[in-house]
């Protein structure tokens, strides 16, 4: 199951150019629409302060933990709405109907009241809300339809220049045969004997090589170790899934999370912290933020061509992020759990034999070593990929030329001194301390 | 002095003649490889249909394909948890205290779980009774997960919803309420605050209700004689730990005497401190395991017993009573030990496990009358409370067609009753019956209903051992199967909507915490109630006579028997047999015979010679033995296995309950014979006689495999006299070499640099001779934590045990060490009548009634071990923390390692025992691997295998103290089989820190290594075992 995106180059360059044609073109247009002021507010300071103050709980068009905001300003009364943001519990108590119709339909969760808001403020905000500004969305979604079709364009091209390669080729095969017999002819024509002159030349070369047994021996031995050096190189690495990129059932990506978002790869994986594992996160941990978030908005200069050109659609996070809730059986419109879950099957990227003994713990919180040190630039991973070749040689490198991290553990104090002072060095690798022993690793 | 006994390992080695002893000693393999034979033979071989280019192409082939195969991963899946439990992390094990009280064995455990499946069971240390469990208890995880426990309830051998069979039960129990059929009850013993109170209710609901406490293995004896003298049906409690003298009449306190559970206290004495320790005297039949640990040990048949007893208590009283036919060397015993007793007198103990009332009732009265400090009938044990009489009367009256229902649970009584025939004709009498049962067994297939009931590990509970001391059962997994506790099944069919939890919550709120915390009890597992004697005992519906002294004793010495007496009694393994289905305990030798897959009548020398019984050996060093008719009473019992056992009395013959079950249970774990069946009125000892019939058993023994090449000074032992009074160099010589024309020690002289092992961790395990009773708790421990597999009957006959710890069993003469050192010593030439060819076998026979010695071996991590300069790919090295490392992923197989090992502890794996169906015990189901422990690796065939010193747990503690910050506090290092041994035996830790327990054992006067002159420096050291032999 080994997925290998790019297979060939040219398809890649191919793909990418004729994406990156169309996207400036299409970001061309998505521009124009920009710009466009309502009200007595300014919708671009309305955006920062919503982004900055509301968009936890709200969202513009969907229910989140608060109602949506997308038109609010012309359903209630402007003063009405100023009361509410800055205090809306004083809105309940006075027992105004339309504040306990909305309390009671969102679980009687209480707002953050905003006292320091202006009136301005609270209209800027509304102004975003009642007509906020195109982002850059529509062109994102606009350029996936030509980002799959020029993918496939790019396969019948391909296929194109191949064949047109081939032809030529045969072409000039053609030709130099014909060149060839003409050549013949005029010889034969102007009566040169060319079997004669060949056998004035004696043995053909390979004849020659084969008498010459000093050139075999050398020969044989040569191509021997040529072959032994490339079958060994084949052997070692069998069994070596450095590169390794499975698809997983739901596409998560590392890269957005831990990259874009800059999540910690503890909060996730924190039995890293304490356990051989580092654990694959159960489904609930993932709902701490997506019972919120629900929707892919990207990143504020859209998705990049190389996105796209992947059809990393916004809609198509959001088609991932309904996955999740599938598996973990939330309901989005009810805001609750159903209970029917289906557990996620993901597909191990790194997997060690059962003979090998490694445990997170050791490396993670004795020795401080990042995450990325093995796992290399995670955050810039879309699909997960086995970065090192988890291969004994390579434990033994690292173990090799790392210093023990003993700063501060009275563990390490006693032993530090005296190994130190018997090997003669001021720091101890981790091979130093042991770390290459068989049984450390296996037992 | 160090001890010049000749030690041997089976009687066989004591016949010069005997060829295969000699050949077992000279070479690894008794027969020529039969090399010759197969290739010898040009017929057979220009007969085979696949010529050599078939053979090049298959292999050309499969070569090929296996390196294809190679390069393509499989897909691993990994499924998180959707909800992940907060208190459980993937990688990281919890422990639960929960408590074992399956009727047959009490224990307060720990249990180790990995990602919510037990994998150990651990001894809980905060219990101050029954905190340490056996080997039953220690295997008893592996149960929970036997393939063939009922997965859900029956009717009529169909199975059924559970609602059916609450609405059929309760159908008929209303049915019944009110009329003049009663409602029977046959339990095993609960010692259960909560269950006691709940058959309470029950019986109030629907009247007319009789509950019958049954044990497979009676103990009434003891609790009638109790009874009798103290007002409620217990067992008084002993603490062998506070005893200077212990002399036992057919008590094996040390086995399951009146449930077990006195090896720690009884070791704690057996240490020498300053200069003193425990004596102990032991009068028995069956060579058992207190037996083996006596100081001094007097075969007499039970009759014998009787009389004996009598006559001790005449000496101990001054009165006269008639030593009857007893053997003059008893009598005398008898004298001595009476003598000292007196001396003694409140530091003595007087134990019994005569199947007899007026015994017991005798040994309460000696107890009383010294004023015993060891001795505790204020604060009783509750761990046995079938009641002989209530049992006949019940089956008296489902005869009489006077029971309307039968609910049984925890009982087998088609399989362990001697009537069991009888009793199920009687079911037929009764309207509805009813078995709770894990398993398929007799009494399941013959009741109407059956209810397939939890394992312990998934069950709510709680028990009271001892008066005043509590322990709670909690489940520790999810039911595995559709299964249901028999008090569950109560409470619904009593229409109470509570759960058994809640409900041994208000037990225990109204009646035992006393403000107390339940929290805290229930993560302890255990609560003590500090004035032990003031709380009320349990109720006892019935009413015991006293029992008479004067007539108790007239009846003793009056005592005789008829022929031969059997003695029935449960061996360390299998105990009543409850377990019979676990592979662990199947493949367990007993700690005495070293037999494993059997039971077998084990029959004194002499009396094998006179009925022609012989046990002999196999061109492959497999054990055979004749079989027997054995016929107590006109039940024949065919085809029992005999083994000649030293020491056992002559007149009498043993047998082991618990085997020859054949329902519920997979073919290979259908061994031996049923002993239930001549177990008459549930009497231990019987009138039998024997009649040799054709043919051999062939046993699966581990008895004469790994002989030491005759090398000696395995055991060193020595008496507590000579200890106290003689220099080290006497007792506990070390070897010495001549250097430059001086004596100097062994160990002084080597071929190798010595590697610095001051730094850092440098772990040593001390065993101690005289603190270990052979009870092979570790043994089972060190199967359920590494992973070592079980090999089967016909594997272990082969020597291809995998045990990585066994205990060696050596029994010695019993004479006086001057009288051996002069034989030896007088001893010229090879031949003729001072011959020391045929010496040794001249010396007085010692098969009669020989010492014994335990000592557990296993790996020993010899700093310079011979193991690791053979191995030709360096798969066996040596780590800095002294572990003696095996690589099995490097391992290609040659097997030198095991042939250089002195020590003989290497395993080598000859076939793939996981995923294995010919090797169906329980790693090749899903439920059996459920065990496993995951931080272990499973070997896979053509690796050798041995000990690793439990370098799992030394590296995981090592990195929680990293993790922490801190060093490593002495007693956090364990190795599975130190953490199982109660006794005190084993202690592991580091020798570098040194104010560790085991440093300073290290530096003791008894401390030697095992075959010390051949310098291989061991990891591992013994203490010198001492035997009190001071007579009065």
């Amino acid at each position: 199951m080994k997925k290998v995106p790019y297979r060939n180059l040219i398809s890649k360059v191919l793909g990418v150019s004729l994406i990156g044609l169309m996207l400036i073109s299409n970001s061309l247009v998505a521009q124009d629409a920009a710009e466009v002021t309502t009200g007595q507010g300014d919708p671009a300071k309305g955006r920062q302060l919503f982004n900055q103050d509301c968009a936890a709980c709200h969202s513009l068009t969907r229910k989140m933990t608060g109602p949506p905001l997308a038109g609010v300003g012309e359903k209630y009364e402007r003063d009405w709405l100023y009361k509410w943001i800055r205090n809306s519990s004083a809105l309940i108590n006075s027992g105004d109907p339309d504040a306990i119709k909305i309390y009671n339909e969102y679980n009687q969760a209480m707002m953050t009241p905003f006292p320091m808001y202006s009136d301005q403020d609270i209209d800027d905000i509304l102004a975003y809300t009642d007509a906020p500004p195109a982002e850059p969305k529509a062109a994102a979604g606009g350029a996936a339809a030509p980002a799959a079709s020029g993918g496939a364009g790019s396969g019948i091209s391909n296929e194109l220049v191949l064949g047109a390669l081939i032809a030529i080729l045969g072409l000039l095969i053609i030709m130099l045969l014909l060149v060839n017999t003409t050549l013949r002819r005029i010889a034969e024509a102007s009566g040169v004997s060319l079997e004669k002159e060949k056998e004035e030349k004696g043995m053909p070369i390979w004849k020659a090589f084969a008498k010459n047994q000093f050139l075999v021996l050398v020969f044989t031995i040569f191509m021997l170790l040529t072959g032994a050096y490339f079958a060994y190189g084949w052997m070692m690495q069998v069994g070596v899934d450095k590169g390794y990129a499975p698809i997983q059932p739901i596409h998560y990506s590392h890269k957005i999370h831990a990259g874009d978002n800059e999540i910690e790869c503890k909060y996730c994986h924190s039995s890293a912290r304490v356990s051989k594992n580092a654990g694959i996160p159960s489904l609930n941990l993932c709902m701490n933020c997506h019972e919120n978030i629900n929707e892919y908005t990207g990143r504020p200069e859209g998705p990049s061509q190389e996105d796209l050109a992947m059809g990393y659609t916004n809609e198509f996070y959001t088609g991932e992020i309904k996955k999740l809730y599938k598996a973990v059986g939330w309901d989005e419109d009810e805001r609750r759990y159903t209970g029917e879950t289906q557990p996620v099957e993901w597909v191990r990227v790194h997997n060690l034999p059962d003979f090998a003994y490694f445990n997170h713990s050791q490396h993670v919180s004795v020795a401080g070593i990042e995450c990325q040190t093995c796992h290399g630039p995670v955050e810039e991973m879309e699909i997960m990929e086995q970065y090192a070749p988890l291969t004994m040689g390579w434990c033994i490198d690292c173990h090799r030329q790392t210093d023990v991290k003993v700063e501060g553990n009275a563990y390490y104090e006693k032993i530090h001194a005296e190994l130190s002072e018997k090997y003669g060095v001021e720091k101890l690798t981790a091979a130093q301390m042991g770390g290459l022993e068989c049984a450390k690793c296996h037992y | 002095m160090s001890s010049n006994k000749k030690y041997w390992k089976s009687e066989a080695e004591l016949n010069p003649n005997d060829s295969i002893v000699e050949s077992l000693r000279q070479n690894e393999f008794v027969q020529e490889i039969p090399v010759d034979e197969f290739l010898g033979d040009k017929d057979t071989l220009a007969s085979t249909s696949t010529n050599r280019r078939d053979f090049l192409k298959y292999v050309g082939f499969s070569t090929a394909a296996a390196s294809l195969a190679a390069c393509e991963g499989p897909v691993i899946k990994s499924i998180p948890y959707v909800v992940k439990p907060d208190n459980i992390i993937p990688g990281v094990a919890n422990y639960y205290a929960t408590t074992i009280a399956d009727g047959y064995d009490f224990a307060s455990v720990l249990v180790k779980t990995r990602e919510g499946r037990p994998i150990k069971i651990e001894n809980n240390v905060d219990a101050k009774v029954g905190g340490s469990a056996n080997a039953r208890v220690h295997a008893s995880v592996l149960t929970m997960y036997d393939s063939t426990r009922l997965q859900g309830p029956y009717f009529n051998g169909e199975p059924v919803e559970w609602s059916s069979v609450d609405a059929a039960v309760k159908s008929k129990l209303n049915s019944l309420k009110g009329t003049s059929k009663k409602i029977a009850l046959l339990t095993q013993t609960y010692a259960s605050p909560s269950t006691d109170r709940l058959i309470a209710e029950f019986k109030e609901a629907y009247g007319n209700v009789d509950h019958v406490t049954y044990d497979a293995i009676s103990e009434d004896a003891a609790l009638t004689a109790f009874e009798a003298k103290y007002g409620e049906r217990a067992l008084a409690d002993y603490d062998f730990e506070k005893a200077e003298l212990i002399v036992s009449f057919a008590a094996d306190f040390l086995g399951d005497w009146q449930g077990g559970g006195y090896d720690s206290g009884y070791s704690k004495g057996r240490i020498p401190k300053n200069g003193k320790m425990s004596r102990h005297v032991q009068f028995e039949a069956n060579m058992s395991l207190s037996g083996a640990n006596a100081d001094k040990r007097v075969p007499l048949t039970p009759a014998q017993q009787k009389v004996a007893l009598a006559y001790f208590y005449g000496k101990l009283s001054g009165s006269s009573v008639r030593a009857g036919n007893l053997p003059e060397s008893a009598k005398a015993a008898l004298d001595s030990v009476a003598a000292q007793v007196l001396k003694n007198k409140e530091n003595a103990v007087v134990v019994s496990g005569i199947d007899d009332v007026n015994a017991q009732a005798v040994v309460l009265e000696i107890n009383e009358f010294l004023g015993s400090k060891a001795f505790d009938a204020t604060a009783p044990k509750y761990v046995r409370q079938g009641n002989k009489a209530a049992l006949k009367s019940l089956l008296a009256d489902m005869k009489a067609g006077r029971v309307g229902a039968l609910l049984m649970d925890g009982v087998n009584p088609a399989y362990t009753l001697p009537n069991a025939a009888e009793f199920v004709e009687a079911l037929q009498g009764v309207d509805l019956t009813l078995a709770f049962s894990q398993n398929m067994t007799d009494t399941t297939e013959a009741v109407q209903y059956v209810g397939a009931s939890n394992h312990y590990l998934e069950s709510w509970g709680d028990a009271q051992f001892k008066k005043g001391y509590y322990s709670l059962m909690q489940p520790t997994i999810k039911q595995l199967f559709d299964t249901r506790q028999f008090q569950t099944a109560l409470l619904k069919w009593m229409d109470k909507e509570e759960s058994y939890y809640d409900y041994i919550r208000q037990t225990w709120n109204q009646g035992v915490l006393n403000g107390g915390d339940w929290n805290q009890a229930l993560h302890d597992g255990v609560y003590a109630i500090e004035n032990a004697a003031s709380v009320e005992g349990v109720a006892t519906d019935t009413s015991v006579e006293a029992v008479s002294i004067s007539s108790a004793l007239a009846s003793l010495s009056a005592a005789t028997a008829e022929g031969m007496e059997l003695v029935l009694y449960p061996k360390t393994g299998m105990g009543d047999g409850q377990q019979a289905g676990n592979p662990w305990l199947q493949e367990f030798p007993d700690p005495l015979t070293r037999v494993s897959w059997d039971n077998y009548v084990t029959v004194s020398k002499a009396d094998a010679a006179e009925l022609g019984l012989v046990n002999d050996h196999s061109s492959d060093g497999g054990l055979n033995g004749s079989y027997v008719t054995l016929t107590v009473d006109g039940v024949d019992l065919h085809n029992v296995p005999v083994i000649i056992q030293p020491g056992q009395a002559p007149g009498s013959v043993g047998l082991a309950f618990g085997y020859g079950k054949e329902v519920g249970m997979k073919s290979e774990m259908q061994t031996g014979v049923n002993a239930y069946r001549l177990y008459k009125d549930l009497n231990a000892t019987q009138n039998v006689s024997l009649e040799k019939t054709s043919g051999k058993h062939q046993f699966a023994c581990v008895q004469l495999h790994r002989t030491l090449m005759g090398r000696g000074d395995i055991i060193k032992e020595t008496t507590l006299e000579i200890f106290n009074t003689k220099d080290v160099k006497e007792w506990n010589a070390g070897p010495v070499v001549s250097l430059d024309h001086k004596e100097v020690p062994a160990t002084s002289v080597d071929l190798w640099d010595s590697f610095d092992r001051s730094i850092g961790h440098h772990f040593n395990l001390s065993i101690d001779l005289n603190a270990c009773t052979g009870c092979g708790a570790c043994v089972i421990a060190c199967h359920a934590e590494n992973n070592v597999p079980v090999v089967g009957k016909s594997e272990v006959r082969k020597s291809r045990d995998m045990h990585w710890l066994r205990i060696d069993r050596y029994y010695s003469s019993e004479e006086t060490f001057a009288d051996d050192i002069a034989k030896k010593e007088g001893f010229s030439g090879l031949f003729g009548d001072n011959g020391s060819l045929g010496g040794f076998g001249q010396l007085e026979d010692p098969a009669a009634n020989p010492q014994v010695v335990f000592q557990p071996v296993m790996c020993q991590h010899c700093n310079h071990a011979p193991c690791e300069t053979v191995c030709p790919v360096a798969a066996t090295s040596h780590g800095r923390q002294g572990q003696n490392q095996m690589a099995y992923n490097r391992c290609v197989g040659t097997r030198y390692c095991a042939n250089n090992c002195p020590y003989k502890v290497r395993r080598f794996n000859w076939f793939l025992y996981s995923d294995n169906d010919e090797f169906d015990y329980h790693m090749n189901n899903d439920l059996g691997k459920m065990v496993i422990n995951p931080d272990v690796t499973v070997r896979s065939r053509g690796v050798m295998e041995k000990c690793s010193m439990c370098i799992q747990k030394t590296q995981k503690t090592i990195l929680d103290a990293k993790r922490d910050g801190r060093t490593v506090k002495d007693g956090e290092f364990q190795t599975a089989c130190s953490s199982a041994c109660s006794n005190g035996a084993m202690v592991f830790g580091d020798v570098n820190d040194k104010e560790s327990e085991v440093a300073q054992l290290k530096e003791s006067d008894r401390m030697y290594h095992l075959l010390e002159y051949i310098g291989t420096r061991p990891n591992v050291f013994y203490h010198v075992k001492v035997r009190n032999t001071e007579e009065a």
